[in-house]
C-alpha cells in the first residue's frame, strides 16, 4: 500500500510538494501525485524520521513503567523512527542475549526501530568491561555503549573502553557524574538547593568528568559521546575539545533546554531528574551550544517511572521524566520559534546527527527519491496543551503537564508504514 | 494566617507577631495549677513522626493536650516505597480517621509540603530533613523577646552546622521578618552554597563576632560529619567554633546563649556555659509548649468545627 503526503514542505523550506512512499522507500517527489492513501500535510514540515540516542524502555525488568511495546508507541507519537534503548534494565543489557531480545521486540512491534545500547561494564558496576565486541557482532549490531544512570568513573577503565570500541567503530556514551561529588545528591547545587534543604548535585561533578573524558578520548583517539549535557561549563569544555579536533559529540535533553531548578520549590518529584534541572544561565548556554553545533543532538532521556516511584517524598522518589512525546514540540518552542534553529537544522540535530553517532543505516537519510521512507510530518503551528492522561507511554511522569507547546507531530512513517497520527499510535 | 505552617517564610510580620503574642497568653496558662484550656475540645491532632524526636513530639503533644484536643501519636519510621506504606497512604489513613491537624516530623526535606497537598486539615512542619523547623524558630524568637524585650534590631549570631540545619534556615527567615540582624558563623565547609544570597552576614571567625552579639545560638554538630571531611576533628572544631568558658567572657553582660538541643556538651558548647546564667536552653523547652499551643490554636481555632460540640 502506498502513501502520498500532500502539500508538505521538505525541511520547512521551499514550495509545498507531494511525497509518495511505496515499498518502504520514497518513490516520488513532485506535484499532483497520488497514492493508495493520502495525508493532507498543508502547512506541515517533512523531516527525516527522528532518532533518539537516549531512551529508557524499561523492558526487561520494569514492565510496569514501560515496555518496548508502549515505549515505541510513545516514540512513534513523538515522531521517532529509531530509539536507542539504554542498558540499565533488569537484567542489565550487558550480554548479546539481552540486547538481541530487546532488538527483536522492537522488530516485532514494528513501530520504531529499537537499537539497544550495551552496558560498558558488567552489571553497570563499573568494575569489569562487558563483552562489548560480542554485543557489536550480535544481531542487535550494538555501536553505542553506556553505563547510563551511572558514570564510568574509573579513569583507567574509561580509557580502555574508549580504546577497545575503536575495533568496531563503537562509541562510549558517558553519563558524566563524579560519584564522590554527588553522594546523596537530590537537585542542582545552588541557591535553591540550599533554601530547600536538598543535597546539591554541583555542576563541577559533571564538568570534571567531561574534561577528563575529552582528554582521554583525545589521548587514545577514541570516540566519546557525552550524554545529557546540563551545564554551561560542560558546553564550554565540549567546544574546547571539538576545537582540538577530538572525536567528541554531545546531546542535550528537551527538559534541560526549558526547565530550571526553580521547579523544585514544589517538592514535586516529577521534576527530579539526573542530571538535575539547572539554572537559566545553563539553559542559555545549552541553547547556544545546540544552535552553534557544539551540542550535536537532542536526546530525550525518556525515563518512565511507575506512579508509586514518583508519588512520594522528593528524597525517596526515582529520578527521571518522560520525553518522547514532547521532544520536538519543546525544541520548536525553545529553538525554532526564537529563531535559533531552522527546521532544516532540527532535522540535523534530531535525526541526521544522532543516526551518525549511532552508526545507523537507514535513518537520518536525505529526503530524496530512493531513500528509506522513515519520515516525520510536523505541524509547526498546532498549539496543544500537554495532558499526561492522553499520552502513549505507560508512565505519566512528564514535567510538561499543562504546558502550552507550539508544534505537534502530525504523522510518523517507518519504512513507508504509518506508525502514529495526530498524537495516537497506529 | 495560612492554613498550614510549612516554612518560616510563610509567616508575615503580622502572623509572627500574632503567634508570639498568643504564645505569651498561653504561657500564663502554663503557670496555673490547672494547665488546660477547652479551646480545641473535640478536635484531633495527629503527631506523625517519621523520625525520632522525644522533645519535639512531647512538646507538641503537651501543647495539644493543654488545648483539650485529642492527640494521636503516630510513629512511623522510614517511608520509602521499599519499606511499605507510603507517605500518601499514611496521609489518606489519617484523613479517613478525621484528623484536624497533622504535625509532621520527617527525615526528607519537603515531606510536609507533599503531605499538605493530600490532607484537608492543617499541616504543621515539626522539622523536615535539612529544610526547616518553623516552630523552633518561633520559640527561639519568643525566648529572645522574653529575655531581651524585643527581637527587632538584635544582633543574633548562629554558630555551627548551618549546611545541614533546619533550625538555622527557619531562624534566618523568621528573624529577617522580625527585623533582627543575623550573622552565621561556621567553617566554610558547613555553609550552604549561595549563602551570600541569604539575608544574613557570614563569618568564619567566631571570636570577632561574639563581642557584638546580643544572642548567640549554638547548633549541634554531628560527629559523623567528620567522616565526610567537613572538618578534621572534634577537638579542632571545638577549638575554633565551640563556645567555651573563655569565649563567654568576651560577651556583653546582657547577651544570652541559646541551643535548640540536643547538645553535644564539650563539642559545640562547654558544660559550664550550657548550665550557666546566660543559658536559655531550659527556657526554650518551656517556651516551646506555649508557642506550639499558639500555633495549633491559631491554625485550628479560626476554622469552624464541623460537628459542633458533639459529646457523648
Amino acid at each position: 500500500m502506498s502513501w502520498v503526503i500532500k502539500n508538505v514542505t521538505l525541511y520547512g523550506e521551499g514550495e509545498p510538494v507531494d511525497v509518495v512512499l511505496d515499498e518502504g522507500t520514497i518513490t516520488a517527489i513532485g506535484s499532483g501525485l497520488s497514492g493508495d492513501d493520502e495525508l493532507d500535510a498543508s502547512g506541515c514540515v517533512l523531516l527525516p524520521g527522528l532518532v533518539d540516542l537516549h531512551t529508557h524502555l524499561r523492558e526487561p525488568g520494569r514492565e510496569d513503567a514501560e515496555t518496548v511495546d508502549t515505549g515505541t508507541q510513545a516514540a512513534a507519537v513523538g515522531g521517532f523512527t529509531a530509539v536507542h534503548a539504554m542498558a540499565n534494565t533488569t537484567p542489565v543489557a550487558d550480554t548479546a542475549g539481552v540486547v538481541e531480545q530487546v532488538w527483536r521486540l522492537g522488530q516485532e512491534y514494528a513501530r520504531c526501530d529499537v537499537f539497544p545500547v550495551g552496558a560498558v561494564t558488567v552489571g553497570l558496576e563499573g568494575k569489569d568491561m562487558a563483552e562489548l565486541g560480542t554485543m557489536a557482532d550480535s544481531a542487535a549490531r550494538v555501536r553505542v555503549f553506556s553505563d547510563d544512570g551511572k558514570c564510568v568513573s574509573d579513569a583507567s577503565l574509561m580509557r580502555r573502553a574508549l580504546e577497545y570500541v575503536k575495533a568496531f567503530d563503537g562509541v562510549i556514551a558517558q553519563h558524566a557524574q563524579e560519584p564522590r561529588l554527588t553522594d546523596g545528591a537530590q537537585m542542582n547545587e545552588g541557591i535553591n538547593s540550599s533554601l530547600l534543604g536538598l543535597t546539591g548535585w554541583p555542576a563541577v561533578a559533571e564538568e570534571a568528568i567531561i574534561a577528563r573524558d575529552c582528554l582521554l578520548a583525545g589521548h587514545v583517539g577514541g570516540r566519546l559521546h557525552v550524554c545529557h549535557v546540563s551545564t554551561a561549563g560542560s558546553v564550554e569544555l565540549i567546544r574546547w575539545a571539538k576545537g582540538k579536533g577530538w572525536d567528541v559529540t554531545a546531546e542535550v535533553t528537551p527538559h534541560h533546554l526549558l526547565l530550571t531548578d526553580d521547579c523544585a520549590h514544589s517538592y514535586d518529584p516529577t521534576f527530579k531528574v539526573n542530571p538535575p534541572l539547572r539554572t537559566q544561565v545553563d539553559i542559555d548556554a545549552l541553547r547556544e551550544g545546540l544552535a552553534d553545533g557544539t551540542i550535536d543532538a537532542v536526546a530525550t532521556d525518556h525515563a518512565p517511572h511507575a506512579l508509586e516511584d514518583k508519588e512520594t517524598e522528593w528524597g525517596a522518589a526515582a529520578m527521571g521524566m518522560t520525553g518522547l512525546e514532547t521532544a520536538v514540540a519543546v525544541v520548536a518552542q525553545t529553538m525554532v520559534e526564537p529563531g535559533r534553529l531552522t527546521w532544516r537544522q532540527v532535522a540535523e540535530r534530531m535525526s541526521e546527527a544522532p543516526a551518525r553517532i549511532g552508526r545507523l543505516e537507514g535513518h537520518g537519510r536525505p529526503l530524496a527519491v530512493g531513500e528509506p521512507a522513515n519520515l516525520t510530518v510536523v505541524d509547526p503551528a498546532a498549539p496543544w496543551v500537554v495532558d499526561p492522561a492522553t499520552m502513549a507511554s505507560r508512565s505519566r511522569n512528564t514535567p510538561f503537564a499543562g504546558h502550552h507547546l507550539p508544534a505537534r507531530v502530525k504523522a510518523t512513517f517507518l519504512r513507508g508504514a504509518l506508525t502514529a497520527r495526530e498524537g495516537k499510535p497506529v | 494566617m495560612n492554613r498550614h505552617l510549612l516554612s518560616a517564610a510563610d509567616l508575615s510580620l503580622e502572623d509572627a507577631t500574632l503567634i508570639l503574642d498568643t504564645a505569651n497568653e498561653m504561657a500564663q496558662v502554663s503557670d496555673r495549677t490547672v494547665k488546660k484550656l477547652p479551646t480545641l475540645r473535640g478536635r484531633t491532632v495527629v503527631n506523625l513522626f517519621f523520625e525520632d524526636s522525644t522533645r519535639t513530639k512531647t512538646s507538641f503533644e503537651l501543647a495539644a493536650k493543654r488545648l483539650s484536643a485529642d492527640v494521636i501519636n503516630f510513629a512511623a519510621k522510614g517511608s520509602s516505597v521499599s519499606k511499605g506504606e507510603t507517605l500518601k497512604d499514611t496521609a489518606l489513613t489519617l484523613e479517613a480517621m478525621g484528623s484536624d491537624a497533622v504535625v509532621i516530623r520527617h527525615s526528607w526535606s519537603g515531606a510536609p509540603v507533599n503531605l499538605a497537598r493530600i490532607v484537608r486539615g492543617s499541616v504543621v512542619n515539626a522539622g523536615d530533613g535539612t529544610h526547616e523547623h518553623p516552630t523552633q524558630a518561633l520559640l527561639d524568637a519568643f525566648t529572645m523577646r522574653q529575655k531581651l524585650g524585643r527581637v527587632e534590631g538584635l544582633k543574633v549570631t548562629i554558630v555551627g552546622d548551618i549546611l545541614h540545619s533546619r533550625v538555622a534556615r527557619s531562624n534566618v527567615l523568621l528573624l529577617k521578618t522580625l527585623g533582627a540582624e543575623v550573622t552565621l558563623v561556621a567553617p566554610p565547609t558547613l555553609l550552604p552554597t549561595g549563602v551570600d544570597t541569604w539575608p544574613a552576614d557570614v563569618s568564619y571567625d567566631l571570636d570577632a563576632v561574639l563581642p557584638k552579639s546580643d544572642v548567640v545560638m549554638m547548633l549541634r554538630v554531628q560527629r559523623e560529619r567528620m567522616g565526610a571531611a567537613y572538618f578534621p576533628s572534634a577537638r579542632e572544631y571545638s577549638r575554633r567554633y565551640g563556645l567555651d568558658v573563655d569565649r563567654v567572657q568576651t560577651l556583653q553582660d546582657h547577651t544570652i546563649v541559646m541551643h535548640p538541643g540536643p547538645m553535644v556538651r564539650g563539642m559545640e558548647i562547654a558544660s559550664e556555659v550550657a548550665d550557666g546564667l546566660r543559658s536559655t536552653i531550659v527556657d526554650q523547652v518551656t517556651n516551646g509548649v506555649s508557642v506550639r499551643m499558639a500555633v495549633l490554636y491559631l491554625l485550628l481555632g479560626g476554622s469552624e468545627s464541623a460537628i459542633g460540640s458533639a459529646e457523648a
